[in-house]
């Protein structure tokens, strides 16, 4: 019964994606384009190497976003404020990283260590006022967006970029030194023709493993569970909800603090105005996606990435590129209901199996 | 005589179970025909096919002869059926007159005709001898009032048939004697009464006629001044009525838990309760009875470490845990049947392997020196509290939420006992189960009573609690107001202390 059980969540992705692919190919037939040629293109963009890399590139932090909206999913705490939480991470963790010099290890350590503590510290915030005034954390994490934007952009041009008269040069933080950069892996892959596939995947992958461990194997996430479960059942079995509270927001924000780690220590080596901005968003998608699951999630982030990439071909042949934006709304909707519908299939087995042993006993 | 309801044939299916299987049941006009049952059994399934919040599967409704076809509880409520829940559907911040015509006008901004209104509510109150204040705020009145307001409330209506769900849940004797006197009030204006219960005794004072269900079928209609409560038990179970087990004295004089001058306020300043004195001695039960709402889930949460305390003492064994987390009381023998199962003691989405982890998640019994929890060791305990306290699952991978109340309630009760507590507090421990389970699980509290489990048994059920305690003390407002010893305990006793009648 097991396996099957098994076999009937893996169904409900499956479904989706079909019922989706359906969806776009009505779409794109009524704007008049050949689905079958569209897909054909995209798929035949992406599956080029320089693609595979880019996709993987943009994979990794949008994944690592997912897995810090997930540790708040799971135990019922909607964390929106990754968004502000890894910029401002990223923003003191270049500013810092520039400013040192250090044997590399100890100096990529050093500006992940900052980057955690930081959106740790930011996302405590909202976890703070939860747990002490009451305050929502959608309502909080919400507005430290637009506090965290704001202390960002003036720290950017105020404290860490001395403006040079006349200069047009946008804000930026200095470029970090060598040893704070963490390699490509093209050439320990033997890849060295296609673009760089940064380091920094390596870390989304411990990222991943890291999260099913707190979550799943530890008491403190048995804690987490149970508390978005049933709150009131958790902390009657002995669970303190506001500590919770404020840890699972420090958790949620120190994995948003790694989000932006791979562009900075890959291939911006600088915090400027255009530093990849929207990840935190994005990451809800993914964890929305991927049902907060660690394997999950990777795929719905390598998909997301996918569509982005191949998506980009389309303008050459005159289709629209916006398709690309209704792919994804439609896959995400589509894997929403069917888990839905998996997950009362499944409810409804078990009751009436439990209500045959009743009978038969 | 005419029938206010004839059902024929009526059927209802969910998911695995047959609800309701060929029902037929005709009940005459202006009498109180009861419906009793064990829990399961299809009673409320179809009375809210007759109130129209189901539709059956099969079968025809008449109502005064005429055949209905209701899609919603309106359409019933046209045809004169009203229904008072077993939870009253009350806010406490409006009137009586106000909680009365709720919901009777479409939403307009024409001023309400208050006086209008007042005068038409005194009439129904005056014809049906059901005293009530129409400026009274729902949160002043006690249960029993509450409870004439959703009876004013429906009749108010038109309500011609009144369906009343075990409306004597939630009150004390004396409240059920004033029911009962303004139930045969309305039934001698003519109006029809379905009284669903599975208190026998009460059913047989009541009702006119009696028909009993079991597992979803109709098995007899019998008149009530003819039949026996054996033969009625007989039907409603295939066996006699159980009783709580009888008591040896056994307690050692070695004290489970002491609570010294214990008080507590509730936020708005009212005290939940206060100068609490008692100890319970290890082999021994305490029971707890009051009427809900006078401070007994409030001193239960306290012991747990969960509701504030002002002043006072808890020493459970020979520690002070005043102090200590709930986390920690728990780790020092403390084990906990709350009153709802479902929101506070268990996961209903998780399955039962770590169903059974809930509570010693962070204790050693469950976690690695790593802080990892030993899975393999949950689903092990969890098959020992399926096997030791007879839950009927098809494994330990299934959901909470799969499984039936008394099953539920089996396994939740099997989790703190298995846990080896040293003091456990029971509250409401046979609440809304079938008779197999309530009897297994009193039972099961006798035996770790006589194996020198300190007991605290808080109970709306005061047969449970003269039954099991070997003690009990009355709660009224917060206070002790009176302890008795079982033997010399009743019902009637009780409900007068637990009432304030008696001081």
């Amino acid at each position: 019964m097991k396996l099957s059980l098994k076999f009937t969540t893996l169904l409900a992705p499956v479904f989706a994606l079909i019922v989706a692919f359906g969806l776009s190919t009505v779409m794109l037939y009524l704007i008049g384009e050949d689905p079958i040629e569209t897909f054909k293109i995209m798929y035949d963009y992406g599956k080029t190497g320089k693609s595979i890399v880019s996709i993987l590139n943009r994979s990794v932090p949008l994944y690592i976003s997912a897995v810090a909206v997930a540790v708040g999913f799971k135990m019922g705490l909607f964390n929106i404020g990754v968004e502000s939480q890894y910029l401002m991470g990223a923003l003191l963790s270049a500013a810092l990283g520039a400013a040192v010099a250090l044997p590399s290890i100890v100096h990529i350590s050093l500006i992940i260590f900052v980057a955690i503590l930081t959106s740790a510290l930011w996302a405590a915030i909202a976890g703070y006022l939860k747990v002490k005034k009451g305050v929502h954390e959608v309502i909080s994490t919400i507005m430290l967006n637009y506090i965290g934007t704001g202390i960002s952009a003036y720290l950017l041009a105020n404290i860490f970029f001395e403006k040079v008269e006349l200069s047009t040069t946008a804000p930026q933080t200095d470029l970090l030194p060598e040893t704070a950069r963490i390699p490509s892996l093209n050439g320990v892959l033997g890849i060295e023709d296609l673009p760089n596939l940064h380091g920094f995947i390596v870390g989304a992958v411990f990222v991943g493993i890291l999260y099913y461990w707190i979550v799943w194997k530890t008491s403190l996430g048995f804690d987490l569970r149970a508390t978005g479960s049933s709150p009131i059942a958790a902390k009657f079995s002995g669970a303190n909800p506001g500590r919770l509270t404020i840890l699972a927001m420090m958790i949620s924000g120190g994995f948003a603090g790694l989000v932006g780690m791979a562009p900075l220590t890959g291939y911006f080596f600088k915090y400027t105005t255009d530093f990849p901005s929207g990840l935190g968003f994005a990451g809800i998608t993914v964890a929305l996606l991927g049902r907060n699951h660690p394997i999950g999630m990777a795929f719905g982030a390598i998909l997301l990435s996918f569509l982005e990439r191949s998506a980009q071909i389309l303008d050459l042949y005159d289709v629209p590129k916006e398709i690309e934006k209704i792919m994804q709304a439609v896959i995400v909707l589509s894997v929403v209901v069917a888990y839905e519908v998996v997950k009362r299939y499944v409810t409804n087995k078990q009751i009436k199996e439990a209500s045959k042993v009743v009978a038969d006993g | 005589m005419t029938l206010a309801i004839d059902l024929s044939k009526i059927s209802k299916s969910f998911p695995g179970v047959k609800a309701n299987d060929d029902i037929n049941l005709k009940i005459k006009e202006g009498t109180i025909h009861a419906v009793v049952g064990e829990n399961g059994a299809g009673k409320s399934t179809l009375m809210k096919i007759l109130y129209g919040m189901l539709k059956q599967d099969e079968g025809t409704i008449k109502i005064f002869n005429d055949e209905v076809n209701f899609s919603s509880p309106k359409d019933a409520i046209s045809k004169g059926i009203g229904m008072v829940h077993q939870h009253f559907m009350l806010a406490d911040n409006l009137s009586v007159l106000e909680s009365i015509i709720l919901g009777m006008d479409k939403a307009s901004l024409k001023v309400l005709n208050k006086s209008k209104y007042t005068e038409e509510i005194n009439e129904i109150t005056k014809k049906y001898s059901m005293p009530l204040n129409t400026l009274s705020m729902i949160d002043e009145l006690g249960v029993g009032e509450k409870q004439r307001v959703e009876i004013i409330k429906v009749l108010f209506r038109g309500a011609k048939i009144l369906i009343l769900d075990e409306p004597t849940a939630v009150l004390v004797p004396q409240e059920v004697n004033e029911l009962f006197n303004n139930l045969k009030n309305l039934k001698d204006s003519g109006v029809t009464i379905i009284f669903i219960s599975h208190k026998l005794d009460e059913v047989l004072e009541i009702a006119d006629e009696i028909s009993v269900m079991r597992g979803g079928k109709h098995i007899d209609t019998v008149d009530a001044n003819t039949v026996s409560k054996t033969d009625l038990a007989e039907m409603m179970i295939g066996q006699n009525l159980p009783t709580p087990p009888k008591r040896e004295q056994n307690s050692i004089d070695e004290k489970s838990l002491i609570i010294n001058n214990l008080t507590a306020e509730e936020e708005n300043g009212r005290k939940a309760f206060s100068n609490i004195n008692f100890s319970i001695n290890q082999g021994e039960v305490v029971g707890i009875a009051g009427v809900e709402g006078n401070g007994q889930r409030e001193l239960a949460e306290a012991i747990l470490g969960v509701y504030p305390v002002e002043s006072g003492e808890i020493i459970l064994g020979e520690t002070t845990i005043n102090d200590l987390s709930t986390r920690d009381r728990r780790e020092y023998g403390l084990s906990f049947i709350p009153e709802d199962r479902q929101s506070q003691g268990l996961l209903m989405d998780v399955s039962l392997s770590e169903n059974v982890i809930l509570g010693k998640q962070s204790s050693k019994k469950y976690k690695t020196k790593y802080h990892n929890i030993k899975f393999n060791e949950a689903a092990v305990n969890s098959n020992v509290v399926i096997e030791n306290f007879d839950v009927r699952t098809p494994g330990n991978e299934t959901l909470a939420l799969a499984l039936s109340g008394g099953n539920q309630q089996k396994f939740v009760v099997g989790r703190e006992i298995e846990n080896k507590p040293s003091l456990l507090i029971a509250s409401q421990p046979t609440r809304g189960i079938d008779i197999g389970a309530q009897s297994l699980i009193w039972n099961k509290l006798r035996d770790a009573r006589d194996n020198g489990l300190g007991v605290l048994l808080i109970s709306a059920d005061l047969d449970e609690l003269i039954g099991l305690s070997d003690r009990i003390f009355v709660i009224y407002e917060g206070s002790f107001v009176k302890e008795l010893d079982p033997e010399e305990a009743s019902p009637e006793l009780l409900g007068s202390y637990m009432t304030g009648l008696k001081t």
